[in-house]
């Protein structure tokens, strides 16, 4: 007890909470906007992150860690569109539980492909020099990747508010999450649109890869299921299709797993710190389904 | 009375394809006893029997999860939670006392002082009567349990719309799994460690005195089981509940407009699917011989799901049929795709371990992308479909075949 209240811990805790929470945040909004663009949960998503991630190491193995992190991004990005255009666009106009399947089934290409390219074995992230310095706060050694998540998921988050509300593709994002076929009407080009935030959501979702895959080194072909889902639950929490909603769902999740991860072992409780997402989920569903910041949609008969 | 003759001509040649069906898993079992020298395809140790057992088992699981997501439209991936629960609850219950010390040896013994096992060897004897009860009676366990659960949590879950139903039995399940894998609980569930020697599938191949096996039933025991719960799922989806669960597949507002109890009937489309998940549970358990919770993954509800694609969404037979095939493919027919082949002394490029899954995902995108309505659409399997579409062969005719409704 007297080790769980001293303030190194406490420390240590939290900025790991606040870490993960920022990585999870870059993976939501891939989630929320898709969905709020969609009406899709691109269950492929989670994927795309674990490629990032594989490709992240097979790249820094042949050139400087500086261009691979550009290369990474690129490829992440052109991934995202190849899968739109070839998974979700032929299937526009069917029901939506078939493309909610379509995206079940790219999921299950990602993963396969990447066990036999992988082998099956347990790839190691290389270590980045810069993310991995330690600095000293409050007493307790913290990697620099620590402290540099949340200023960058920020940063990135401004920007994109930014590009949402400011600028023309902006406009029209809003406006096709709106109502797809008025904006359709209205000489919007919803095709472009759905790629350009296919190509936003897996750009984040790379530099998510990055950050989190410095912190948690160890890729296996699932290893995207599972911070996926959470990033899914995250939206879902903050109001899906609301970006801010998406972050603050993010960090909430990141820090209440961290913390629950650094409950005592005694109490054996640190199995429930994925179910605990999911039990989060139930309950906001059950309670306020719109999430925090969501609006509420009705069917029109 | 011209529909009840129809309906009598079809139930009875239902059955008549059951029983074809499980005389030829008998024959196709023991032809290695039959005959002397049998191709190694019929030899117990073949893949066939292990794709026969394992399709029995997933097409039980494929079906339930078509009623609840071809039939009413509910959009639910807890299906491998709720396979969990069954085959958990079949192993704690019929793990025979005298093996529990060995089996729970971490937590020093069960803390379940009970056994079907026993309670039935009690006044039965260890005979083939007291197996059947003990099995039949832990696989009626297994559903209830399956069934409680989903009821319990059918009151909050069922109140959503499509995706955010699918997102939260998806969570359900993983809650599941973090429960059943904590050490607490441990003398019930075996922490994450597998519990085993309960009654399996190969205890009911009848052995002579020395011990060798003269009748062999392990791949039958699946396909009775399993026909016999197809057969109660079908009777369900024909009877005025079942017209009910496709009024609210097909338009919940109009089905709400016209009568329909939405949640009623949302209730017992889920509940009934999750009894016979639970059910399909305990024989996953029983085909591999342990229960373990890190099995029962999202991975398997996905599985399931792309099953119940490929067999067509709101088709029994067609499930049936997809399961088959994809259990086929998936652990025998594409095999030879993950082996590093030689032709002379070229090597054939991509062939190694994990390829196999690579080109079946594709198969199955392709599936999913272009021809969306699976093996048998929304259409069943039956005699005058299939001599309706022989004729169609034979004449090149472009006349339609006309498909009835049952299995």
């Amino acid at each position: 007890m007297q080790q769980l209240l001293s303030l190194e811990y406490i420390v240590s805790i939290l900025l790991s909470g606040i870490s993960l929470g920022g990585q999870l945040a870059l993976i939501a909004i891939g989630y929320t906007m898709v969905y709020g663009i969609l009406r899709l949960i691109n269950f492929a998503h989670g994927d795309v992150f674990m490629v990032a991630g594989l490709l992240g190491i097979y790249i820094t193995a042949a050139v400087p860690i500086y261009i691979a992190i550009p290369i990474v991004i690129l490829i992440t990005v052109a991934l995202g569109f190849f899968i739109e255009r070839a998974a979700y666009k032929p299937l526009r106009s069917a029901p939506r539980m078939s493309v909610m399947i379509s995206a079940i089934g790219v999921s299950y290409l990602l993963q396969n492909t990447a066990t036999y390219v992988t082998g099956g074995q347990p790839m190691t992230y290389p270590t980045i020099q810069l993310l991995n310095k330690t600095v000293n706060i409050a007493g307790t050694p913290i990697k620099l990747v620590v402290l540099l998540t949340p200023v960058l998921v920020l940063l990135l988050i401004v920007l994109l508010t930014q590009i949402i509300n400011r600028t023309k593709i902006g406009m029209a994002m809003r406006a096709v999450s709106k109502d797809f076929e008025t904006s359709r009407l209205m000489g919007i080009k919803v095709n472009t649109v759905i790629s350009v935030t296919f190509v936003i959501g897996s750009a984040l979702a790379a530099v998510g890869s990055i950050l989190y895959f410095s912190t948690y080194p160890g890729i296996t072909p699932t290893a995207g299921a599972m911070p996926g889902l959470k990033a899914f639950v995250a939206a879902v929490f903050g109001g899906i299709g609301s970006i801010p909603g998406a972050v603050i769902g993010a960090f909430l999740i990141g820090i209440c797993e961290t913390i629950i991860k650094g409950l005592p072992s005694a109490w054996d409780v640190s199995v429930f710190s994925d179910a605990f997402t999911f039990a989060l989920l139930i309950i906001i569903l059950t309670c306020k389904p719109t999430g925090l910041f969501g609006e509420k949609a009705t069917d029109k008969v | 009375m011209l529909e009840k003759k129809k309906s009598f001509k079809t139930t009875i040649s239902a059955m008549v394809g059951i029983a074809f069906i499980l005389a030829l898993v008998v024959l196709l079992e023991n032809l290695s006893a039959l005959l002397p020298n049998v191709p190694a395809i019929f030899q117990p140790t073949s893949q066939l029997f292990t794709v026969l057992k394992k399709g029995a088992v997933y097409s039980l699981v494929a079906v339930s999860m078509n009623l609840l997501n071809g039939f009413t439209g509910l959009f639910s991936l807890g299906q491998a939670g709720f396979m969990l629960l069954g085959a958990y609850t079949y192993a704690i219950f019929t793990v025979p006392m005298a093996a529990k010390d060995q089996v729970y040896y971490l937590y020093g013994g069960s803390a379940v002082k009970f056994s079907v096992t026993d309670l039935f060897q009690s006044f039965l004897g260890t005979g083939a009567a007291s197996l059947i009860c003990t099995v039949l009676v832990g696989l009626i366990l297994a559903g209830l349990v399956a069934a409680l659960f989903a009821a319990l949590i059918g009151l909050p879950v069922l109140r959503l719309k499509s995706d955010y139903l699918a997102i939260a039995t998806l969570g359900f399940a993983e809650i599941l799994r973090a429960i059943f894998q904590w050490q607490t609980l441990g003398p019930v569930t075996n922490g994450a460690n597998m519990i085993k020697s309960f009654p399996t599938f190969s205890d009911f191949n009848i052995e002579n005195a020395q011990g060798v096996v003269t009748l062999r039933l392990s791949t039958l025991v699946p396909f009775v089981v399993v026909a016999l719960c197809i057969v109660l799922i079908v009777l369900l989806i024909n009877s005025s509940y079942g017209r009910a669960f496709k009024a609210i597949r097909d338009d919940e507002i109009a089905a709400e407009a016209m009568g329909v109890s939405l949640f009623k009937h949302k209730m017992m489309s889920f509940i009934t699917s999750s009894f016979f998940a639970g059910v399909g549970g305990a024989l996953f358990a029983m085909y591999v011989s342990n229960a373990q919770a890190k099995v029962f993954t999202s991975a398997m509800t996905y599985e399931i799901l792309l099953i119940v694609v490929i067999g067509g969404i709101g088709s029994i037979s067609g499930s049936v049929i997809g399961t088959f095939l994809y259990v086929a493919c998936s652990e025998w027919w594409l095999r030879f795709l993950d082996a590093e082949t030689y032709i002379g002394s070229f090597k054939v490029p991509l062939l190694r371990s994990g390829f196999r899954m690579v080109v079946f995902s594709v198969v199955i995108m392709i599936i999913v992308l272009f021809f969306s309505r699976g093996i048998m659409g929304d259409k069943e399997l039956s005699f005058k479909g299939i001599g309706g579409l022989l004729s169609k062969c034979k004449k090149k005719k472009s006349a339609p075949a006309e498909e009835e409704g049952t299995v």
